[in-house]
């Protein structure tokens, strides 16, 4: 990092999807860890590839829907036993199974709620300024360009050594990212 | 005129190919696809049918607005509801709209859970049809309700009167069943923009369009780190919608059911109106489907598999509402109950016969027509089945609600039920609505899901021999 200032790192573009993927195993292997690959669509096994942990999306859903379904519930019971309780026909105040409707979108509400906020959360979206869109040609990574960067964060980053082995692996081009 | 040659060349390739015909036209790259898509959104010019378009849905809008002061500033009574027919056509309209909106999560969320790779190029814009289709559907509940402005008295907060909703009421149900069916909706249907988005923000040259699309798509740039993340939670948003999207219709179909009235009384009612509003969510997403891939030249990304494809659920989902039909009859005469035999045979026989005959013919005869490829393969006539079918399934709501509650236990408290002209221009006056959003919409953003369109072609796939993802 030291070595390298003003450089967010080095970005490597490919062919096709494939030799995006043959390089990610590659880079994987050689050791680099600050590593991350752009494409305008996922490709499957990328990220195995480069080594990326599980990500906790569905156990965050998972507490987003149980909480929902408790805050549904819950709603209910204080609203027809605790805090106004009004006898219908003699039904039970607490008389459940008409309120699993409720519980039940409120469950499905919540979970979706934390899904999509906990996606842009843990992406670290909205992001309106990333150094890589200093690259004119990384437009394309949302069109049809596949894209490898190694950051200059990564222990193993080596400003010309890094190039030549991003150059070994056959891309179309390798570029600098300015910080 | 171009499309008719695609339209007729594409049997001989199913012919030749041996097998469905493909999901997406051939020659098509990364490149291509992306272009192809991302061109209609950003092209300087605008059709002048566009605009032709607009222009008509806008001029309805205005009827509806004009229609909305007028209610507010004298009261539901220039409807046509009165007792023992306070429903009229705000509830007909309501469960019609909410109906149509479902075939766009079932195509997104259902159909993408069953890897139905075809859904790809119609799930984009089947789910701003749900969207557009929800927001004129809530507009006639919350204005039935007479004094629109203390909606708010529908949902549970602390207040001075110190009550709450009766949670035992399927109407309350019906508020947390389509308030959470838009939201789940709109933010399903964002989380598939954002990668567009972010093409439409790298595509365009002008300055503005860049400032717009770039704040919509939040800095999304294609990382595999958010792509790992993105497909899980979409998948799993899928997977919520899926029982969602059940649940809606079962709670609007139990606002009848959990009532005593003959005719609406009955377990049949869930199953029932779930098949109904995909019946004509599809004709709904076949009456857009059919004009836009003409109108845009789409015919490589919606193909005639699509078209067959939807017309085949439609027929499904058809005979399904027919057996429906069929069931209400028979247990209305199987329960040997006096009132419901009565409600069923007014129901074929009385005032409102004709009504429920043209239902019979809109919705169970006409879409047998759809067992003949004939009808399948030509998106005219295919077309017209589909029209038929979303003025069936509005008769099926019309004589659900009106025949119901204009005759119930007590001939005293009998009476008839007739629209104003109001009712028909708010009615007129959501079709607008409906419409101008969707022309709004095929301007201003990607129609169809660019990013996943590229994951149909063959280049896409990194493993095997690359013709996996054709089929299926």
């Amino acid at each position: 990092m030291e070595n390298n200032p003003g450089l967010y790192g080095l970005l490597a573009e490919f062919e096709n999807p494939k030799a995006l993927l043959q390089a990610a195993r590659s880079v994987h292997e050689a050791g680099y860890t600050r590593i991350d690959a752009y494409s305008p669509f996922p490709i499957e096994g990328l990220s195995d590839a480069m080594g990326f942990r599980r990500t906790r999306m569905p156990l965050l859903i998972l507490i987003g829907g149980v909480t929902g379904a408790l805050c549904g519930f819950g709603l209910q019971y204080y609203c027809a036993v605790l805090s106004y309780p009004i006898n219908v026909a003699g039904r039970p105040l607490n008389s459940w199974p008409s309120w699993i409707p409720v519980t039940f979108e409120m469950t499905i509400l919540l979970a979706s709620l934390t899904a999509v906020f906990g996606l842009l959360a843990l992406c670290g979206l909205p992001m309106p300024y990333h150094p890589l869109f200093n690259v004119p040609r990384f437009s394309r990574a949302t069109r049809d360009g596949f894209f490898l960067c190694i950051e200059s964060l990564d222990p193993r980053f080596e400003r010309t050594a890094t190039r030549d082995f991003l150059a070994g692996l056959n891309p179309r081009e390798v570029l600098e990212v300015p910080q | 005129m171009q499309q008719h040659s695609a339209d007729t060349a594409m049997p001989t390739t199913v012919e030749n190919s041996a097998g469905a015909p493909p999901v997406i036209g051939p020659g098509y790259t990364f490149r291509t696809v992306s272009e192809k898509i991302s061109t209609i959104t950003l092209t300087g010019r605008t059709p002048r049918a566009w605009w032709l378009g607009l222009g008509i849905s806008f001029l309805l809008v205005m009827v509806l607005l004009y229609t909305i002061l007028y209610l507010l500033f004298e009261g539901v009574g220039i409807w046509g509801i009165n007792v023992p027919v306070a429903w009229g056509f705000a509830i007909i309209n309501f469960v019609w709209w909410i109906g149509i909106g479902h075939a766009g999560t079932l195509i997104s969320a259902i159909l993408l859970l069953l890897h139905q790779k075809w859904r790809t190029s119609i799930n984009r814009f089947a789910e701003a049809m749900t969207l557009f289709a929800v927001a004129c559907a809530g507009l006639f509940p919350l204005l039935h309700m007479g004094r629109p402005w203390f909606f708010y008295w529908l949902l549970p907060y602390p207040n001075t009167m110190r009550i709450w909703p009766q949670f035992r009421s399927p109407l309350v149900w019906d508020v947390f069943a389509v308030s959470t069916y838009g939201s789940v909706s709109l933010l399903f249907w964002y989380v598939g923009l954002i990668p567009d988005l972010a093409t439409l923000r790298d595509r365009s040259r002008n300055r503005l369009v860049q400032y717009i699309y770039g704040f919509m798509a939040m800095g999304w740039r294609g990382s595999a780190h958010h792509w790992k993340r993105y497909e899980i939670t979409y998948l799993i948003l899928a997977a919520l919608a899926t029982p969602l999207v059940v649940s809606v219709h079962t709670v609007v179909s139990f606002d009848f059911a959990v009532a005593i009235l003959p005719g609406w009384h009955t377990t049949i009612f869930p199953p029932y109106f779930v098949a109904g509003a995909i019946y004509s969510g599809f004709a709904m997403v076949l009456v857009l489907a059919i004009p836009l891939r003409a109108f845009y030249g789409l015919q490589d990304f919606i193909t005639m598999r699509h078209l067959q494809n939807m017309a085949k659920v439609t027929l499904a989902t058809g005979l399904i509402v027919g057996y429906g039909y069929g069931l209400e009859a028979f247990m209305a005469w199987y329960s040997g109950d006096l009132y419901e035999r009565y409600a069923i045979v007014n129901r074929m026989f009385g005032p409102y016969s004709l009504y429920y005959w043209l239902l019979i013919l809109c919705n169970v005869i006409t879409p047998q027509t759809l067992w003949f490829a004939g009808v399948r393969n030509n998106p005219i006539r295919l077309f017209g089945v589909a029209l038929v079918v979303l003025v069936g399934m509005w008769l099926e709501r019309y004589v659900i609600v009106v025949t119901s509650l204009h005759r119930d236990y007590l001939p005293s408290s009998w009476g008839n039920y007739s629209p104003t002209a109001w009712d028909w221009s708010m009615y007129l006056g959501t079709i607008g609505f409906f419409f101008a959003l969707l022309f709004l919409f095929v301007r201003f953003l990607p129609m169809i899901s660019i990013a996943e369109m590229q994951t149909l072609l063959p280049e896409s796939k990194v493993h095997g021999n690359g013709s996996s993802g054709e089929n299926h």
